[in-house]
């Protein structure tokens, strides 16, 4: 399914980046249904106002699983072994989202050769949004 | 403040269906065209036992109860106020439409930090299928700000 090999990956190697299209409040809406997240904060902008911000703020999970993309997109989903991001800045409806990665090690551990990436999603700004890592398993 | 008494504090284990109606609706809504994320017959031609749930479908799992954020007031966590701080996965199998995923989930830590300014609630959830297979765990951290 994949021509990626662990030989052909080399520290600082990156993984074809995701560009996503800007945040509308329907796929905010269409997220709050299909992740079971219903909180207000996220779809509503008279709730939002009244705590104190000026408009919804996207679910964080939403810039994560656009995050995986670039990783599924570039192995099947049986590669993953870990995923793990910090949520760095707040993503607002209408940010233009794009998800990297880049190898940072190369290892063998439970009997698999693995590799670390570092992942990122920032907005068109630059503004980094998600930062964390992920290790997949390759033949 | 966020009452430290739930350190430790187990839920009631929550046992869900995988839908195809919500993996479609999930997909649809994070961009996924993919078609092993979609289809069964595609999912199956590429060697899954039905369609797949993307790597972070089980947190939306967790979510999928009733009353999701239901002990936050008596916590002391309050909707407005609070965001994900980090979110971890550990994978051991795949989740696939059909299957049936029980979570486990306790709070591990609640701590502040800046003389109470920011709280922060760990909590940790253990994923097993229908056959008793560990198939993964999430991580995750909540941040209050005052």
């Amino acid at each position: 399914m994949s021509n990626v090999s662990f030989d052909s990956l080399s520290v600082g190697d990156e993984i074809p980046a995701v560009n996503k299209p800007a945040i509308s409040r329907h796929t905010l809406a269409l997220y709050c249904g299909g992740s079971g997240d219903h909180n207000p904060i996220h779809v509503d902008r008279d709730f939002a106002k009244a705590a104190g911000i000026p408009d919804v703020l996207a679910h964080g999970m939403l810039g994560m699983a656009y995050l995986g993309q670039a990783l599924t997109g570039w192995l099947p989903q049986s590669a993953l072994r870990a995923y793990g991001v910090r949520f760095a800045s707040i993503t607002w409806v209408g940010n233009e989202i794009s998800c990297t990665g880049t190898v940072t090690e190369k290892f063998e551990e439970e009997g698999e050769k693995r590799v670390r990436l570092e992942v990122k999603a920032a907005d068109q700004e630059g503004d980094v949004k998600l930062i964390g890592e992920a290790v997949v398993a390759l033949d | 403040m966020i009452d430290r008494s739930y350190i430790g504090r187990k839920s009631e284990p929550l046992t869900v269906a995988v839908e195809p109606f919500q993996l479609r609706l999930f997909a649809k809504a994070i961009g996924e065209t993919n078609p092993v994320y979609l289809e069964v017959e595609a999912a199956k031609a590429a060697g899954y036992r039905n369609m797949l749930a993307p790597p972070t479908f089980a947190n939306a799992l967790s979510l999928s109860q009733p009353d999701p954020f239901g002990q936050w007031p008596a916590m002391g966590i309050e909707l407005a106020k609070v965001l994900h701080g980090e979110q971890k996965f550990e994978y051991f199998a795949l989740i696939c439409a059909g299957d049936t995923i029980t979570l486990h989930d306790e709070i591990t830590d609640i701590y502040d930090k800046k003389d109470g300014a920011m709280e922060f609630v760990i909590s940790e959830t253990t994923v097993t299928n229908q056959n008793g297979e560990l198939v993964g765990k999430m991580t995750s951290m909540l941040v209050q700000r005052h």
